[in-house]
């Protein structure tokens, strides 16, 4: 066995890889070539070591676990002398700070349980070896040599799992009806487009830990007679699709991927698809569509993928997050997974948490947590002692939820119930300063230029709604136009081909149930009450200016005036309301009114 | 790279995998310091050095970490080699040539039997 002395893990985070952490290892490779060192110290890449914006390109050296930070490829030749020749730590280029161990994941924190994300910041992705150190494949095998497709069905069917990319339909119900299809051959899709703005849960899976989404990937294949799969990753994921195409590569090398796999009958491979960038590509009717190589447009559905997808054959399509959770399911049991959760929603769920929170990120928590809970305790409460105002659930066609909801638990059901819904995993947290009417814009705004055009009420509705939203945000808005946009959010959801359209009017419906006085104060006293809306909103200086003249020197339009140690004054037709002057100024003496 | 036929190759490739990953971690118990300074150097550390790694890989060691560090300051005594077990004092050896390095993995490490004729006394220390 290949004894090495040393190992050096390089982050090649992609803020890393900006900053030539390519160069970098390649630097270390020729430089411990030509030493004669390359057989005895290993260079590993991991996805991210230390913060790249503190630490810069960074790697840690084992065993003596020394953390070498902010490095340029012009320091390699010197670090491989002293160091790994030399065994001298070059204290000049150590990390100035210690390292918190994955600071993107770090520790679970209160309430967190891992199962999608155990491996990730554990194992090395690009090493199939830690993968299966990890008791990787071993479910694999278990399943080929020991059940049959039915058993395997029976089993994730009791686990209770459903579907984590949007609908929560239960994944082995789909596998079900797949195999009861009498057509062959049968393929299977992987929705890895993640195409929810701040939405980055499938992304981790992808770059930390690919072989888990591979082999659940291949037993469900096995489960409902799949030779074929396809990766569908989004292009903005070059790491997720570099990292998928060496586990897949590796995975064939080891016999994992490929003909009689575990020396039984079955075979499947799997290639990586890249994604052709717009957002209506993760519905998966489109997502098929542009594997063939087709315009990524939704079709109606039925006929549903079950029956007809990738080549006209019938395809199951399953989220990354659900097909990385099913070796674990198989390993651990039913029962295991089933005691997590709620009655309907079993298991745990990854959440990007983002927006007004202390601590934004990555979390797993098992279903049935309350809002409550996630945003206190989970995400550390409101940022800077603010309130609480919403939380926008399910991404960009999710609803916004309010203080009344923060008990509710959160599965499926609950969301729904409460005019929300799970959506793929995101959560936008918005504090008391938040304007919901803006919020809404920006929302539509989104699924407006996502709106891919084939179907008219998506296409021409979207469009439509914006325009009011602008229309109420820019102070010119009537009574008459919310009526309007309720009337429109009901015809493009009833009318629309996909989800795009039937989900896009949700931000706007949630916020005109829960915060309608704030459209009405836009639209009637044309008032914005969060003080937002820059065409609802003037600043003026307060009494408590000292004339320090701070806020005069940084106006990018001039608009502010007086004398030195006298109280400014801003001319509000030149004003932009740009803001700026409010936060420069020392004494809090700029005020915005509405 | 090694095809995966049944359960048991899996088993296998697992644990080499662990094997190699025990390696990494800081926590082995025996813990071999090669002195790597210029003079070390000079004196055929890099072949001592390799001789250990050798040793190792031959007999599928595991539980060892090989480190380099600067110089001992015993420059009449290079190559010097530091081993420690366990929660036992250090020893320290000189010239250690691949032979010698060979005689501690066999004898001291394997054994529990310092190799005195290259042991370096006390008070040289
Ligand atoms: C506009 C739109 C975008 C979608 N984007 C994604 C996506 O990025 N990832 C995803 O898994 N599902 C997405 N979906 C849902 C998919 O159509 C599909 O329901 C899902 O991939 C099924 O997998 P699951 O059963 O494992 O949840 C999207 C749906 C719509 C309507």
């Amino acid at each position: 066995m290949k004894f090495f002395r040393s190992h050096v893990l390089v982050s090649i985070d992609p803020q890393c890889l900006e900053m030539g952490a390519r160069e970098i290892v390649d630097a270390l490779n020729t430089e411990l070539a030509d030493w004669g060192l390359a057989d005895e110290v290993q260079i590993l890449e991991t996805s991210r070591i230390g913060d790249p914006a503190r630490f810069g390109p960074d790697l840690v050296v084992y065993p003596e676990n020394v953390h070498y930070a902010n490095l340029t490829v012009d320091d390699i030749p010197f670090l491989v002398e002293e160091h790994f020749l030399k065994g001298r730590v070059v204290e000049k280029f150590r990390a100035q700070e210690t390292l918190i161990v994955d600071e993107e994941l770090g520790a679970p924190k209160a309430k967190e349980v891992r199962v999608v994300l155990r491996n990730c910041g554990k194992i090395d992705p690009h090493n199939i070896e830690e993968y299966i150190a990890e008791d990787g494949y071993r479910a694999l095998a278990n399943v080929l040599t020991g059940m049959t497709p039915e058993e395997v069905i029976d089993e994730v069917m009791r686990s209770g799992l459903r579907g984590r990319g949007g609908a929560g339909f239960p994944a082995a119900r789909k596998w079900q009806l797949c195999r009861q299809v009498p057509d062959n051959p049968k393929y299977l899709t992987c929705n890895a487009d993640e195409g929810d703005p701040g939405a980055f849960m499938n992304r981790r899976v992808l770059e930390s830990d690919p072989h888990s989404v591979i082999e659940g990937m291949i037993i469900a294949a096995y489960a409902i007679g799949a030779s074929m799969g396809y990766i569908y990753c989004r292009a903005e994921y070059p790491i997720a699709v570099a990292n998928l195409n060496i586990a897949i590569e590796q995975a064939r090398e080891f016999g994992l991927l490929g003909e009689n796999i575990f020396g039984t009958d079955f075979s499947f491979d799997l290639e990586v698809r890249m994604g052709a960038g717009a957002f209506v590509c993760g519905e998966e009717t489109a997502l098929i569509a542009s594997i063939e190589g087709k315009r990524g447009e939704p079709r109606p559905r039925p006929p549903f993928p079950a029956v007809k997808g990738v080549w006209g054959k019938p395809t199951n399509n399953n989220n990354v997050e659900t097909y990385a959770v099913v070796p674990q399911i198989l390993l651990r049991g039913a029962d295991w997974y089933a005691s997590m959760g709620t009655e309907k929603s079993k298991g745990t769920k990854t959440f990007a948490i983002a927006g007004d929170v202390v601590h934004t990120g990555l979390i797993e928590v098992p279903f049935g947590l309350s809002l409550r809970e996630v945003i206190f305790d989970v995400g550390g409460g409101i940022k800077d002692g603010k309130k609480f105002k919403a939380i926008q659930t399910g991404g960009p066609m999710g609803g916004c939820l309010v203080e009344e909801h923060l008990d509710l638990p959160l599965d499926y059901e609950a969301l729904t119930a409460a005019g929300s819904m799970m959506g793929s995993g995101g959560l936008i947290i918005m504090d008391d300063e938040t304007c919901m009417v803006d919020i809404a814009r920006f929302f539509m705004e989104f699924t407006q230029e996502e709106s891919c055009g084939k179907c008219t009420p998506c296409r021409v509705g979207t469009r439509r709604i914006l325009d009011l939203l602008e229309k109420i945000c820019n102070g010119k808005g009537t009574l008459a136009d919310i009526d309007q946009l309720e009337l429109l959010c009901d015809e493009v959801m009833k009318n629309s081909l996909c989800g795009l359209g039937q989900g896009a009017p949700n931000p706007v419906v949630s916020t005109l149930k829960h915060f309608r006085e704030e459209y009405i104060a836009h639209v009637v006293d044309k008032k914005c009450p969060a003080k937002v809306c820059r065409a609802l909103i003037r600043y003026e200086i307060t009494p408590a200016c000292t004339g320090c003249m701070v806020c005069a020197r940084n106006c990018p339009v001039e608009a502010i005036s007086g004398e030195k140690r006298q109280m400014h004054v801003i001319d509000d037709k030149t004003c932009i309301r740009c803001g700026i002057c409010a936060q420069v100024c020392n004494f809090s003496s700029v005020a915005v009114l509405s | 790279m090694p095809t995966v036929k049944s359960l048991e190759d899996l088993k296998r490739i697992r644990e080499e995998a662990l094997k190699k990953r025990e390696i990494k971690t800081n926590q082995s118990r025996v813990q071999i310091i090669v002195g790597m300074g210029t003079p070390g150097i000079a004196a055929g550390a890099r072949d001592t050095l390799k001789e250990f790694l050798s040793f190792i890989e031959e007999k599928g060691l595991t539980d060892i970490a090989i480190r380099q560090t600067g110089s001992f300051g015993l420059d009449a005594m290079e190559p010097v080699v530091k081993v420690i077990i366990g929660d036992a004092a250090p020893v320290m050896y000189g010239k250690v040539t691949p032979y010698a390095a060979r005689q501690i993995m066999e004898l001291h490490v394997l054994r529990g039997k310092v190799v005195e004729a290259n042991l370096i006394p006390t008070e040289a220390k």
